[in-house]
C-alpha cells in the first residue's frame, strides 16, 4: 500500500477510465515473483510524480475481465491511460531508470 | 583504511539508521547481485562483522529464482519451497546479521581502484573487497516476430503468464530443466503443450523428463528449431523448421515461452575482469578470486557447468570466506 492504489473492476471506469490525469495501471498477481520486484518501484513512481500521475494495482487473478479486455498476457505490464485509451504499454519488471525514460512523455 | 575499528563500525550503524550510507565511507565488503549466491555470501559476510552493502538490483533482485515455482531440490525443504519464497528467506537471513540490502541497480564499476568504486547513477560508493553474484540473465531466441510480440504471447516466465493461457495451446522452447519444469508447470492451464527442442534427446535431469514424457498434456516436436514467431498483434503460430531435414511447418500455438538457458550477466566488468568465449567470469578455482586483487566472483556469473541453486550458495559462501580472509591479510 501506500502512493499506490488497488483497483476492480467496480473501480475501474471511474479511478481509470474517466481519471483527469494519465494513470498506470500495474497489472499483476499474487504468485508473480517479478511483479513482486518491480512493485516498490512503481511506488517510488507513484510518490514522486504524484502531481503529474496515478499509479493503480489491478490483480488480474481477481479481476481477469479487464485483463482479457485488455488483451494481457504477461505480467507485470504496466499500461498507460489516458482520457479511456491506453497510450502506452510496457511489458515485463524493468529497473527504474528504464521505466522512469519509457514514461517520460508522461512525467 | 578501515579494518575493524570500533568507531567505524558505528559509523555503519548510523548509516543504516538513515537507510543510505554516507558516500565516503569505505565499506569492507560491497556485494553485486542478489539470489542464492549474493544473499548467501551476505549472510556470511554479516555473521563476520564485514557489514556488507549488497546491490540486489532493481527487478533481478532474488535472481533466476523468483521466475521459478517449486524448487524441490534445495536441501533442507523436503516439501519443496518456492522459490520467491526460498529467496524471502535467504534475505531476511542476511538481513537479520546486518546486511544492507539495497534494490538498486549497479552502473558502473572501477575494480582496478583503491579502494575499490561502486556507482550507482550518481552515487558512488566505495569498498576494500567486491563479491561479484549478478547471475545470468534469460537468453533469447534471435527469430523474427520474438521481440514484436514478446507481451502478446511470448514470455520468459511461465509462473507469471501461465495463468493467461487457460485451455490453450501453447509451445515451450528448450530441452533442459527449466524447459520440462515449465511445461509440467503450464500443463495446470494449457489444453496441451508442445516441446520443441532441437535434438532428439533432453538435456534436462530424468526426473523432469520422466514427469514431462508422462505427461497426457505435453507432446514434443524433436530435432527442431523455432524459424519465427507467427502473428499480427499477437502469437497465432510458430514455423519451425527441422534441423535434419530442413523442413518446415506451422505449429498453432496463441503462446510461446522461451526457456533454452541463460547468459552470465557480466557486461557489468568487460574491459575489467577476464571472461571464457560465453562471458562467464574466471576465477581460480576452487577459490573465488578473480584477476584482480580483493575482487570474488560466485553463482551462475562464475558457472557454466553445474548453475544449481545449491552451488550458487555454496560458491556465495566461499567469496565471504575469501573475502574475509583478505580483510585479514589485509589489516594495518
Amino acid at each position: 500500500m501506500g502512493a499506490t492504489k488497488a483497483v476492480t473492476e467496480a473501480t475501474f471506469e471511474v479511478e481509470v477510465l474517466k481519471a483527469d490525469k494519465p494513470v498506470i495501471v500495474d497489472y499483476w498477481a499474487e504468485w508473480c515473483g517479478p511483479c513482486r520486484m518491480v512493485a516498490p518501484v512503481l511506488e517510488e513512481i507513484a510518490t514522486e510524480h504524484a502531481d503529474k500521475l496515478d499509479v493503480v494495482k489491478l490483480n488480474v487473478d481477481e479481476n481477469p475481465a479487464i485483463a482479457q479486455r485488455y488483451h494481457i498476457m504477461n505480467i507485470p505490464t504496466m499500461s498507460v491511460f489516458k482520457d479511456g485509451q491506453v497510450v502506452k504499454e510496457i511489458v515485463g519488471a524493468k529497473p527504474k531508470s528504464a521505466l522512469l525514460r519509457e514514461l517520460a512523455e508522461f512525467i | 583504511m578501515n579494518g575493524n575499528l570500533p568507531g567505524l563500525l558505528m559509523v555503519d550503524a548510523g548509516a543504516l539508521e538513515r537507510g543510505k550510507p554516507q558516500v565516503s565511507e569505505v565499506r569492507d565488503v560491497i556485494i553485486i547481485g542478489s539470489g542464492p549466491a549474493g544473499y548467501t555470501a551476505a549472510l556470511y559476510a554479516a555473521r563476520a562483522r564485514l557489514s556488507p552493502l549488497v546491490f540486489e538490483g532493481s527487478v533481478t533482485s532474488g535472481g533466476a529464482l523468483m521466475n521459478t515455482t517449486d524448487v524441490e531440490n534445495f536441501p533442507g525443504f523436503p516439501d519443496g519451497i518456492l522459490g520467491p519464497d526460498l529467496m524471502d528467506q535467504l534475505r531476511k537471513q542476511a538481513e537479520r546479521f546486518g546486511a544492507e540490502l539495497v534494490a538498486d541497480d549497479v552502473t558502473e564499476v572501477d575494480l582496478k581502484a583503491t579502494p575499490k568504486q561502486i556507482k550507482v547513477g550518481e552515487d558512488v560508493y566505495f569498498a576494500q573487497t567486491v563479491i561479484i553474484a549478478t547471475g545470468s540473465g534469460y537468453r533469447e531466441l534471435g527469430v523474427p516476430g520474438e521481440k514484436r510480440l514478446s507481451g502478446h504471447g511470448v514470455s520468459w516466465c511461465a509462473t507469471c503468464d501461465g495463468f493467461f493461457f487457460r485451455e490453450q495451446d501453447i509451445a515451450v522452447i528448450g530441452g533442459g530443466d527449466s524447459a520440462m519444469e515449465e511445461a509440467t508447470f503450464l500443463t495446470r492451464f494449457a489444453r496441451s503443450v508442445t516441446i520443441v527442442h532441437r535434438r532428439d534427446t533432453l538435456r534436462a535431469s530424468k526426473i523432469m523428463q520422466d514427469r514431462a514424457l508422462a505427461n497426457p498434456k505435453i507432446k514434443f516436436a524433436w530435432d527442431s528449431e523455432v524459424a519465427a514467431v507467427v502473428g499480427d498483434d499477437r502469437v497465432t503460430g510458430l514455423r519451425l523448421r527441422n534441423v535434419n531435414t530442413g523442413e518446415e511447418s506451422t505449429l498453432p500455438v496463441s503462446g510461446m515461452f522461451v526457456a533454452i538457458g541463460h547468459d552470465p550477466r557480466s557486461e557489468l566488468f568487460t574491459g575489467q575482469l577476464p571472461t571464457d568465449a560465453e562471458g562467464y567470469l574466471l576465477v581460480d578455482q576452487p577459490s573465488t578470486r578473480t584477476a584482480i586483487d580483493g575482487v570474488f566472483a560466485a553463482g551462475d556469473v562464475v558457472d557454466r557447468t553445474y548453475r544449481q541453486a545449491v552451488t550458487a550458495a555454496g560458491t556465495g559462501c566461499a567469496a565471504a570466506l575469501d573475502a574475509e580472509r583478505w580483510l585479514a591479510d589485509h589489516e594495518a
